[in-house]
């Protein structure tokens, strides 16, 4: 008989690995998830309360494939994992045999014990039922706080916007998100925040949420000691492992579900990938916990072929990522630091309106290109990346830089005036 | 979900009421409504309030255009699209998709309801009466009348596309060119030609949309017509054996489809408000493929037979009678499918309906965009993140993430080049370009590992 996998969680780690696994085997494939029966694009979930697109249209696979390809689905809790036993206990107290699992069990918001935080209207934005208790509690609000400034958090403003509420944004930096981006970038962000007439509170934390008599948030205090009246509160401070159902089961945990460069947790025949796995050693330049899209997809397929024996080693290649701040596309591609070390130099160029942005990042001593930020632009993944590949140096970038445009037919070019304010000051370097 | 904008019409706003602009503009457009209607009963004739409902459309459009997007920052303009009535298949869209259903079985099969005579006009075709004159001195027919109403449909909706999508180049300048296409070639100079007597030509309509091109009395009328006359049925052919093979070439069937076309010039400006509505099921798809080639094969048919019958004075093909083939294609082709199912069902099927499942012309552009064409949309390495917006707002219902997540490029026989994927896109992935046919990615998924990209088994 083929073996059984098991796969705890159907988001794109999970979903990613059955997939694989299908076309590397012909294992049995059940996928085991609470949130809902079929996968869902959990990067959409602000364009269904937004209204541009609804549930259905956010799930990258027809109903009926998952039959088609055997991959079976079962909408269902995980209570415990017995690894010893090789078996799950759901909450509904079947238990499930595996020869092989997969726990891809995602994330889930942070709160970090504020006084109100379980009250009604408080919450994060994580999965499809916080959709709809935000539904339900903005319904028809005037006031809406925000608390974190990450891609969640303005996410989460831009969505309450869209229904004419007005926003109070608290962001404990005091620059939008500028742990991760250099100011100029944070700058430009923080402006489109302004301009799109966000009450945004920079360098301010929350300290306690108020309610009425039947638990519904009224209010927040921060920690500048004003209060500031609203009806529902996102709390957007980042997620962390949704690990809580194997702490006890044997399978090493720290943050997250410790795995090796396989994905392979303490069991051999137990499997981590996604959000709620952590590397023991992380590649060098990357963390420990990936909470990003695409590294879900790469790890759910390097377990697949790891289950079925083709070994694989994790690796992502060069980092990148994007986002979208409002109507401001960002890409990044290599290592951009939120602020310049001694060994690296950077070059930051913006369009005269202030609508586009270009950093190129690179190596002091050797010239060699690091990364990028691309604020308004959009720019060719593969040129990118072969840059990196090829230890290509600064100059030589700047050079090719029109062969990496992604921007559609007929945008109009920035690459000359970026060429030529690059050469004014760093004329050393393209000589 | 949202009762209080559940009847908005304002499909892109982000606000749920309406603000003083928009009302006004409403205000006059339904004053130009109440005109038309006036004038279908016959109770108005007079070239003043003519003129009147000239200025309250053209006003109150523009008006309703700047209310909407005026105080918004450039962008992408679907907040709500999901909600609204008219663009979800609520209420509105039914009785919109009525409404206009009604018009089309009106100008096909019933025109003199509408007022087309003989002798006099009266009702709605009356009333445009000078409008008719004044271009080609003759009085106004049902075509008239529809050509002045789609046109103004392309220029008014028009602007309030190139309005949203004013971030936007590539939308901003096909958006100019179909604008330019309906109304001076497709509009203008026919009528003008009409007036002086020359045979009514409009120089972009080729077969096999124009189906009727190679029919006997047609070539009979060019041939007729002097050097003009030659020099359309030249151009006509040429059209169709040179330019539009050589342009597909190059740019894919968009240079037509979403550039050119009055039928795709109403669907990308009149239709934008429904083009998530199309089916993006693989059943739907499948239902594309036998429909449209069935009608291309329908079209050939029909044109051999008309050929045939032209030179040898034969109607009778073993059981084919060619006067009854055409009559078959023009009434279930040419008027139920492009007109009553293809512009009638926009709010309930999506704008594309014809374009899709049934234009021959799109079919013949299709099989050259799959297979000889430097077209493609390039999907951007590994930056999809699968969130659907592409296939969403893909009016021709192309799964585009399908392709995009998987790090292929999408190369459909079907896709019009519209952009919309693109410009909806939040991740930046999606570009339409030209190049070398052997660089495309047919083959997938493609993956992002080891620092490479990789096609992976
Ligand atoms: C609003 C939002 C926007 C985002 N935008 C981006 C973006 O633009 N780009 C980007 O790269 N990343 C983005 N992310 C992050 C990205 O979505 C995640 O990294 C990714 O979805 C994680 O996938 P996963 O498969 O690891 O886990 P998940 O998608 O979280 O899936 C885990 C599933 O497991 C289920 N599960 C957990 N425990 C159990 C149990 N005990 N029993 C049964 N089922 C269980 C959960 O219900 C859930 O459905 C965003 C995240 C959010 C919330
Ligand atoms: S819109 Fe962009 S990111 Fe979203 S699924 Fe399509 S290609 Fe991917
Ligand atoms: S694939 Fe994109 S460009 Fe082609 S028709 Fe669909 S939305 Fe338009």
């Amino acid at each position: 008989m083929a073996p059984k996998v098991v796969i705890i969680g159907n988001g794109i780690s999970g979903i990613t690995c059955a997939r694989h696994l299908r076309k590397l085997s012909n294992y049995d494939i059940t996928v085991i998830s609470a949130e809902s029966k079929y996968f869902f694009s959990r990067t959409a979930l602000m364009y269904i309360y937004m209204g541009h697109m609804k549930e259905e249209h956010t799930r990258p696979y027809e109903n009926h494939f998952w039959e088609q390809n055997r991959i079976g689905l079962l909408q269902k809790k995980v209570a415990t994992v017995h690894p010893h036993e090789n078996y799950i206990l759901l909450e509904s107290g079947e238990q499930i045999r595996y020869d092989y699992l997969v726990l891809a069990t995602g994330s889930r918001s942070n709160k970090f014990g504020w006084p109100g935080q379980d009250l009604k209207g408080v919450q994060g934005l994580y999965n499809l039922q916080d959709l709809e208790t935000m539904e339900q509690y903005t319904s028809g609000i005037k006031h809406a706080a925000v608390v974190g400034g990450g891609l969640i958090g303005i996410e989460t403003v831009e969505m309450l916007l869209s229904r004419n509420i007005h926003v109070h944004f608290l962001v404990r930096e005091n620059s939008f998100w500028n742990l991760v981006m250099p100011p100029d970038e944070s700058e430009m962000i923080n402006k489109l925040i302004y301009h799109h007439q966000v009450d945004l509170r920079l360098g301010t934390e929350l300290k306690e949420i108020k309610s009425d008599k039947e638990g519904r948030a009224t209010a927040i205090l921060t920690s500048k000691g004003d209060t500031i009246d609203c009806s529902f509160v996102a709390l957007t401070v980042g997620v962390s492992p949704n690990i809580d159902f194997v702490k006890n089961s044997g399978i090493h945990t720290d943050r997250g579900i410790i795995v090796d460069d396989y994905l392979q947790t303490n069991f051999k025949n137990i499997f981590a990938i996604g959000d709620c796995a952590q590397f023991k050693t992380p590649l060098p330049g990357r963390k420990p916990i990936e909470q990003v899209w695409y590294t879900g997809k790469i790890q759910g397929e390097t377990a697949a072929r790891n289950i079925v024996g083709l070994e694989k080693k994790y690796n992502p290649g060069h980092w990148f990522n994007s986002a979208k701040f409002f109507d401001l596309e960002y890409q990044t591609y290599g290592l951009v630091p939120a602020q310049k070390d001694e060994s690296t130099d950077w070059f930051w160029w913006q369009d005269k309106k202030g609508e586009k942005g270009l950093r190129l990042v690179w190596e002091k001593n050797t010239k060699i290109f690091k990364g990028l930020n691309a604020m308004g632009i959009r720019l060719r993944h593969e040129v990118c990346n072969q840059w990196l590949n090829n230890n290509t140096t600064i100059d030589i970038v700047v050079k090719e830089l029109s062969k990496a445009n992604f921007d559609p037919e007929f945008f109009k070019g920035y690459e000359k005036e970026f060429q030529r304010s690059f050469e004014v000051k760093y004329q050393y370097i393209t000589v | 979900m949202h009762p209080d904008i559940n009847l908005s019409i304002a499909s892109h706003s982000a606000t749920s009421s309406l603000n003083i602009k928009m009302k006004t503009g409403l205000a006059l457009v339904s004053l130009s409504l109440i005109l038309l209607f006036l004038a279908l009963f016959n109770q108005i004739q007079h070239p003043f309030l003519l003129i009147i409902f000239f200025i309250s459309t053209v006003a109150g459009s523009l008006l309703y255009t700047n209310g909407l997007y005026a105080n918004t920052t450039a962008g992408i303009k679907n907040n709500g699209v999901m909600f609204k009535s008219i663009s979800s298949r609520g209420a509105i869209a039914w009785v919109l998709g009525v409404a206009l259903t009604a018009l089309y079985i009106l100008l096909y099969w019933y025109p003199q309801l509408l007022g087309l005579h003989d002798k006099a006009n009266t009702g709605l075709i009356g009333f445009f009466d000078p409008v008719s004159k004044l271009l080609n001195g003759h009085a106004a027919s049902q075509w008239f009348v529809y050509g002045v109403l789609y046109t103004l449909a392309i220029i008014l909706l028009g602007i309030k596309f190139i309005y949203k999508y004013r971030h936007n180049a590539y939308q901003v300048k096909r958006t100019i060119s179909v604008m330019f296409f309906q109304l001076v070639i497709a509009f203008l100079i026919p009528e003008i030609l009409g007036g002086l007597n020359m045979p009514y030509n409009d120089f972009k309509n080729m077969w096999p949309l124009n189906y009727y091109f190679f029919y006997d009395w047609h070539i009979d009328q060019l041939l007729g017509s002097g050097s003009f006359g030659m020099f359309v049925l030249v151009w006509g052919i040429l059209s169709v054996v040179l330019i539009s093979p050589v342009l597909t070439y190059f740019y894919g069937k968009r240079w037509y489809c979403s550039w050119v076309c009055g039928c795709g010039g109403l669907a990308e400006t009149a239709g934008d408000s429904f083009r998530h509505l199309s089916s993006k099921k693989v059943s739907a798809w499948r239902i594309e493929r036998v429909l449209i080639y069935s009608v291309l094969f329908f079209a050939v048919l029909m044109t051999a037979l008309v050929i045939y019958q032209y030179f040898t004075k034969q109607s009778q093909v073993l059981f084919l009678d060619s006067f009854k083939v055409r009559e078959w294609y023009g009434f279930y082709i040419g008027a139920a499918f492009s007109g009553v199912i293809g512009v009638g069902f926009y709010p309930i099927l999506g704008s594309r309906v014809w374009c899709r499942f049934g234009c021959p012309m799109a079919a013949i552009l299709g099989i050259q965009q799959r297979f000889f064409s430097r077209f493609r949309i390039t999907t951007n390495g590994s930056q999809c993140i699968s969130c659907g917006n592409c296939s969403t707002y893909c009016e021709m219902g192309i799964d585009v993430r399908w392709y995009a997540q998987r790090g292929q490029d999408i190369v459909r026989s079907s896709c019009v080049g519209c952009g919309v994927c693109s410009a909806v896109c939040p991740r930046g992935v999606l570009k339409l370009e030209n190049g070398p046919i052997k660089t495309k990615k047919l083959e997938g998924p493609i993956l992002y590992q080891d620092g490479e990209f990789k096609i992976v088994e």
